[in-house]
């Protein structure tokens, strides 16, 4: 038994949001008393909808704690209830000590004021005493690399420069509970490495970090234990790893429920009915595969190709591969197994999905989002470049002299 | 040694927590001082402003009613009267204004940050008692030049100051409140306050109302204000003490209403705003 307390306690946690239905919806405040007076008894018909349910769990102090789910999962919710920003409609949470929080980066900065300024201003608002931020000023201003534009009102500054000096003052909070919220998603490689190191070294200075997030990376890098939740109930508190399985697995399922096969584009002739991806998290230069079964139409007459496509976060074709390339013709009367394998270019660390296509002479089956993978950001090179690479890809590639 | 925070689904009645709002008094001066800092960034005349906008209002006041309504202000020039009504006025305007409005233009922040809501609407107090301060020091130049003392009453000054500030901080968070549920009160407010503007004693003296409406004057707690604060500036008639003890009284319980209001409101704000 540890007589420790947790620094975290949530018991029974639930929070609820009236949605009112936009046929009922009085816009103004005049028409809400209008209703009231025409229906005195009568509400707006509302539904409630349960944005967290139930949820308890305890945190022990000086850990990092990842929190995964869905978008729509209660994460945000839940951080949003944690600091306090909203309040909870039942249960309690009961913390010990001060929460500071990164919910979104350079929240509270004024685009009119000096850099100096927004720290000022920034720092007091996540509940920094003045004193506090004087002492760790020029830290924070060194940590973010903008010495130089201090006093220049930072509507000028450059988005990287701007974000990266809105972490470096949430960074430099000395609260004993440190909760963000996918904050790191945000600046260069190298930035992020810093940001995750500086997290990493506030948990081992016995803080408590808390960090939301959809990239499976940084919360394997920084988190030693994770929460999973799924439509605003806990599943699962335990070690990262059964974290990160329970959410690779729901997000694949949630993409093959979320495309109704039947309501997919193409003209439906075949389809494609299983999708497979060798590995959910590869390294950049391993072979990727992805399997997939496409049915058999015993009317199809003539041969098909497939066709795929390798998309990066930010909606970007950078891969296409298209059967036909390899003489791939296959024939719509039998069942098909196809496999693809690739190997290069190399891919910059990331997430990827795949688009799959089945056609002939029109599009039979467009599946967006068929499979997703995730390149690890351990890159093949034998030195770091500290501003990452650039280009659309990796090169495989080596200097020597002669 | 960290203290415990409880965090449980708001209460019937919840009260501020004073305690929590002494540790979070520096956001009350940041805001205060961001206030003050971005209204004249961009400005070619800066902080001359202060002083131009209640001379040029006094200026108009003199025209309409001084010169082409004739109003009799009494003993005291009626540019110094108009000038010392504008003054009070703005004090209360400018709080009511700032603080209701404040809410929304931090839309960003209630929704993500943590921090005693209440702070917003109450530091705009602190860069419109600059604004006074500036043209109150200008109201002395003026007196000095007239030759118009107040007297004793002039001790009273501060008291009325602080009524005006309480009335209008009650006001004002009240309206701030409901504004995050209802836009229409950023409607509302301005409407209301040029009405207040006219139905108040401030361009002319309460004895220029019409004897069948004084009445309406009287009911008007802003009225009892300003005549108490002329009476503290420029050694006009002392008010009746019934009004006298008004003044505090609505004053007061306004602002305890507003804040009751405001506390009943805060923790649901981030879900709505």
């Amino acid at each position: 038994m540890t007589t420790v307390t947790p620094a975290i306690q949530v018991q029974h946690l639930s929070k609820h949001y009236t949605i009112v239905h936009d046929e009922d919806r009085p816009s103004t405040a005049a028409e809400s008393v209008l209703r009231r007076i025409k229906h005195p008894l009568t509400r707006p018909h509302t539904e409630r909808f349960t944005a967290l349910d139930d949820v308890s769990f305890d945190i022990q102090p000086g850990s990092a704690v990842g929190i995964l789910g869905r978008n729509g999962a209660g994460k945000s919710t839940l951080l949003k209830l944690l600091t306090r920003v909203a309040a909870p409609s039942e249960g309690r949470i009961r913390l010990d000590g001060r929460v500071g929080s990164l919910l979104e980066v350079g929240t509270g900065f004024h685009p009119e004021l000096t850099g100096r300024e927004n720290v000022f201003l920034n720092g007091t608002l996540l509940g920094m005493k003045k004193a506090e931020i004087r002492r760790r000023f020029d830290e924070i201003v060194d940590f973010a690399g903008v010495e130089k534009f201090l006093d220049t009102p930072v509507k000028r500054y450059s988005s990287g420069m701007y974000v990266r000096l809105a972490f470096a003052v949430a960074a430099h909070l000395e609260t004993e509970i440190l909760a963000i919220d996918e904050v790191l998603a945000v600046g260069d490689a190298q930035f992020q490495a810093k940001c995750i190191e500086r997290m990493r070294r506030a948990a081992d200075d016995g803080r408590t970090v808390l960090y939301v997030s959809h990239q499976i990376q940084t919360v394997t890098a920084l988190c030693d234990s994770a929460l999973f939740l799924e439509n605003g109930r806990l599943i699962q508190h335990g070690s990262v790893d059964d974290a990160v399985a329970l959410y690779q697995t729901t997000r694949e399922k949630a993409v093959m429920e979320q495309v109704d096969i039947d309501r997919r584009p193409g003209t439906g002739e075949l389809r494609i009915q299983r999708v497979d991806v060798g590995a959910p998290m590869v390294r950049t230069d391993e072979t990727k595969q992805v399997e997939f079964l496409v049915n058999a139409n015993p009317d199809f007459s003539g041969q098909y190709f497939v066709s795929a496509h390798v998309v990066d976060a930010h909606g970007a074709t950078v891969l296409h591969m298209d059967s036909r390339a390899s003489n791939l013709w296959l024939d719509g009367t039998q069942e098909q197994k196809v496999v693809l394998t690739f190997k290069g270019p190399w891919l910059h660390p990331g997430e990827y999905s795949v688009d799959l296509f089945v056609c002939a002479s029109g599009i039979l089956d467009s599946f967006e989002g068929a499979a997703r993978f995730e390149v690890h950001p351990v890159l093949p090179f034998r030195g770091t470049v500290p501003d990452g690479l650039a280009g659309a890809v990796l090169a495989d590639f080596d200097y020597e002299t002669r | 040694m960290a203290r415990t925070i409880d965090i449980t689904p708001p209460g019937r009645l919840p009260l501020p927590d004073l305690r929590e709002l002494w540790e979070a008094r520096e956001i009350f001066w940041r805001f205060g001082m961001r206030d003050l800092l971005l209204r004249y960034k961009q400005t070619a005349l800066g902080v001359i402003w202060v002083v131009i906008q209640p001379l040029l209002s006094a200026g108009v006041f003199s025209i309409v009613f001084g010169q082409i309504a004739d109003i009799d202000s009494g003993p005291v020039p009626y540019f110094i009267f108009s000038f010392s009504g504008m003054l009070a006025w703005n004090l209360f305007n400018g709080v009511v204004t700032r603080a209701s409005g404040s809410l929304v233009s931090n839309q960003a922040l209630i929704s993500k940050v943590f921090f005693p809501r209440i702070l917003v609407p109450l530091s705009s107090v602190l860069s419109v008692m600059v604004d006074f301060l500036v043209a109150g020091a200008l109201l002395v130049v003026l007196l000095l030049v007239a030759g118009i003392g107040p007297g004793l009453a002039v001790l009273t000054l501060p008291v009325w100051v602080l009524l005006l500030i309480l009335l209008a901080t009650g006001v004002g968070l009240l309206s701030a409140a409901l504004m995050v549920h209802y836009r229409d009160v950023q409607y509302v407010v301005p409407f209301a306050l040029q009405t207040l503007l006219y139905a108040s004693p401030i361009a002319y003296p309460l004895s220029a109302a019409p004897e069948n409406l004084r009445w309406l004057f009287e009911v008007n707690p802003l009225t009892w204000l300003l005549e108490g604060f002329r009476w503290a500036t420029l050694g006009t008639d002392q008010p009746p003490t019934w009004q006298m003890a008004a003044a505090v009284g609505v004053s007061v319980v306004v602002f305890l209403g507003g804040t009751l209001v405001f506390s009943k409101m805060e923790r649901g704000m981030a879900d709505v705003i």
